[in-house]
């Protein structure tokens, strides 16, 4: 049973690492809806101020998507409990919640795939003009490409991006309504 | 302006969903055919495509959502909600939420016309009938369509709409009032097992000839969400070729896949050892089908985890925790859905209480294999000599249920016992989107191309004729049933004259009961039965003879037709005159 737990703590943080990856992404693709500066702005006539965005038009993707990571799987639920007093069994149950519904909704709007085709653990090269991006290289980093090293972690990858449009009529702060229910 | 496109939709229980055929490129596709990725609402304010619409409608309070939250792309003022959101969110609302409008469509005991959906919701809720919410299903797909495709509105193309091959003529009726509602400019229907086979034909291309060959008798077994479906088509040789004939269409039955989710989350539920909610009853149903599909996927798994999540924040407290082993599902699914049996163990049918409540009229005995049972022993007519059941040699399956292996074998196992060996499996198209796809390929196969599959009414058709007796307070004369239309009528035909006159006052409402027999092939028009027990009874029929003289009496016989689209028209043809009248089919609760 703890061994499961472990796996199912570590996929909830490999949502919550991906989901900031998202959010990341989602400011710099914010970015080019951003007025463009004007190309030669007249001295005497200075460029309009753009509209400033608030904190949640830039980064309503990002909302948004844990919106979804809490509908179907509880995501904010589960990382906002207090876990300390909870028994293992009580944590795996939780956890199965979680993981299902987070990982159809990772698996529905992102093709998420490892960056190297790899096993962990493997010897792999990393080549002369590598991209840095991709790879990060840790240990005893010296000296100039290509290196050989062993493969810790294979990195993920989000293949497609295909999550809908976040909401226009609503406030994309509110991650989860309020339920009431009448009597 | 000819059609570009044949569009398919599979009007479903539980599920819609739309396919097309280009009738430019003419080429069969099979499963390569595409879908119609239909925008929905997820959640308020979320639009997603996806290719199957739930069947549900929302009917929210006015202070339910903020405003804005449930446009659509065609519709940004839309008050009302069709699809996902209306499945999930209705779950928790259920007094607002309509479900199963198909089967309410071809329920007798109420009127389909009235507003009387949700059942049983509270005085304040907004209704509708049966035939609004199938028709708001309809015009969701076509504003979809025509979203789309801007420059081919779909009420250019040729529009195939399917419904289950035991839907009789009022429901087919219905069915098609519905799509005019919807802004259809003209459908044609198509019965679903036979859509079924036409994706499996449209699959295999020429090849199927030799999956196939003369004298063979292939079942369809249509197990969807909502309804469970038999019919049986025949192969013939016919000048060299090889011909597809429709033998025999099944009843109604109100048994899918949605009654053995519901098993296992009762079933489930007891384990649990709580009384829970509707929403969490709900939301173990999902569970339930979520470990089925599982066990059902990997036969080395003993158990599968069920769990359904507090509907609070906290998910440690109150989460519930239970497994499903392999043996109840067993149980419960393969062996209490499809029991083994022998081939005259016929289906228990309902309970008579003294107080029925008026509900759908569901399936008492859950036993699919009895119900086929009884399906192949009444069409003994269709069996070989010293038979006293039909045999068939190749099953098609469709319907979601049958993506379990394990029922597909069970249903093959079953055959097998009743037949001496099972019968041959077809590898079909794919089990949820066949429907639609095989009626798109239809409307290709209409403009003739491809193998069309002959085969008519499934039924023959009867009206009432009151015996002339001395009135006898307390007893009702009895009643004659006179053949109007008989058996395998193709469309686009019309049936003889039976010699039978009626006279019609003219201003005043006449009645005709109506009545329908799956299995009376013989029967020619003219035909007298002296008793119409065995039959089935239809909604009856009504005219007004309007435009003479009131209470003139007009002599009339009455001529059925079948329609290009696939509907029964009765008429009253004037004696030695030239008046013509359509009869109405009635609707309305029959008393």
């Amino acid at each position: 049973m703890a061994d499961s737990f472990y796996l199912y703590v570590a996929a909830a943080f490999a949502v919550g690492f991906v989901l900031s990856a998202l959010i990341f992404r989602s400011r710099k693709s914010a970015a080019p809806e951003l007025p463009a500066p004007a190309p030669a702005p007249a001295p005497e006539k200075p460029a309009l101020a753009a509209p400033a965005l608030t904190p949640e038009q830039q980064h309503a993707s990002g909302l948004f998507l844990l919106s979804m990571l809490q509908r179907e799987g509880r995501f904010v639920d589960f990382v906002l409990e207090d876990v300390a007093g909870v028994s293992d069994d009580q944590l795996a149950g939780a956890a199965r919640v979680v993981h299902e519904g987070c990982r159809k909704v990772l698996k529905q709007y992102l093709s998420i795939e490892p960056v190297l085709p790899q096993e962990e653990g493997a010897t792999v090269d990393v080549p002369a003009g590598f991209d840095a991006g991709r790879i990060r290289l840790t240990g005893n980093v010296a000296g100039a490409p290509p290196f050989k090293g062993a493969l810790k972690h294979h990195g993920w990858a989000a293949k497609d991006v295909k999550l809908p449009q976040p909401p226009t009529a609503l406030d994309v702060k509110i991650l989860a309504p309020a339920e009431v229910e009448l009597p | 302006m000819t059609a570009r496109y044949a569009l398919g939709i599979d009007l479903g229980t539980t599920h819609t969903a739309l396919s097309y055929f280009s009738l430019d490129e003419a080429k069969p596709r099979g499963a390569g055919q595409p879908m119609l990725p239909v925008p929905q609402l997820t959640a308020p304010g979320t639009l997603e495509p996806r290719q199957l619409l739930p069947s549900f409608l929302y009917l929210p309070n006015a202070a339910e959502f903020p405003e804005g939250s449930l446009a659509l792309p065609w519709d940004k003022k839309s008050k009302d909600v069709v699809g996902e959101l209306a499945r999930s969110h209705g779950a928790k609302v259920p007094t607002r939420l309509v479900s199963s409008a198909k089967s309410w469509l071809c329920h007798p005991g109420v009127d389909r016309r009235a507003a009387i959906l949700p059942w049983g919701a509270p005085e304040d809720v907004p209704r509708v009938s049966p035939l609004d919410a199938s028709a708001r299903y309809l015009e969701h797909l076509r504003e979809a369509w025509d979203h789309a495709f801007k420059k081919h509105p779909a009420n250019e193309q040729e529009v195939i709409v399917t419904v289950p091959a035991s839907f009789d003529a009022g429901a087919r009726d219905l069915t098609l009032e519905a799509a005019k509602k919807a802004g259809f400019a003209e459908v044609t229907l198509l019965e679903e097992p036979q859509a079924a086979l036409y994706a499996w034909l449209e699959s295999h291309g020429e090849n199927w000839r030799k999956l196939v060959k003369p004298g063979e008798v292939i079942l369809v077994v249509d197990v969807g969400g909502g309804t469970s479906d038999f019919s049986l088509i025949s192969v013939a040789e016919k000048g060299g070729d090889l011909a597809l004939e429709r033998l025999a269409v099944g009843d109604h039955i109100l048994l899918g896949g949605d009654n053995m989710d519901l098993a296992l989350a009762h079933a489930l539920s007891q384990k649990l050892g709580k009384k829970l909610d509707a929403w969490q009853l709900n939301a173990l149903t999902y569970a339930a089908r979520a470990a089925k599909e599982l066990l059902f996927g990997d036969p080395k798994l003993d158990a599968a985890p069920v769990t359904v999540a507090s509907r609070g924040s906290s998910l440690m407290g109150g989460t519930l925790k239970t497994s499903l082993e392999r043996a109840e599902l067993e149980q419960l699914l393969t062996d209490g859905f499809f029991p083994r049996g022998r081939v005259d163990e016929l289906p228990v049918t309902a309970r008579r209480t003294g107080l029925q409540q008026l509900a759908l009229p569901y399936a008492a005995d859950p036993a699919v294999t009895r119900h086929l049972a009884a399906f192949l022993t009444r069409q003994a007519a269709l069996a070989k000599p010293g038979d006293t059941f039909v045999k068939p040699t190749a099953v098609l399956f469709n319907g979601g249920v049958f993506k379990a292996p394990a029922l597909k074998q069970r249903v093959l196992d079953v055959l097998g016992s009743w037949l001496g060996s099972p019968p041959k499996e077809l590898p079909g198209a794919d089990l949820d989107l066949s429907v639609a796809r095989g009626a798109a390929y239809y409307g290709w196969v209409r403009q003739g191309h491809g193998i069309r599959i002959r085969g008519g009414t499934a039924r023959s058709y009867y009206v009432g004729v009151e015996s002339a007796m001395p009135a006898v307070p307390g007893m009702e004369p009895p009643v004659k049933a006179l053949c109007v239309a008989p058996f395998g009528m193709e469309e686009g035909t019309q049936a003889d004259v039976p010699p039978q006159q009626f006279g019609l006052v003219v201003g005043e409402p006449t009645r005709f009961r109506f009545f329908a027999s799956s299995v009376r092939r013989e029967d020619q028009v003219g035909t007298m039965l002296e008793d119409p027990e065995g039959l089935e009874e239809v909604a009856p029929i009504e005219t007004t003879l309007e435009g003479r003289n009131a209470g003139q009496l007009v002599p009339v016989n009455l001529q059925a037709a079948v329609t290009e689209l696939g509907a029964l028209e009765l008429r009253c043809v004037e004696k030695g005159g030239a008046g013509k009248w359509k009869l109405e089919l009635n609707v309305r609760p029959t008393e």
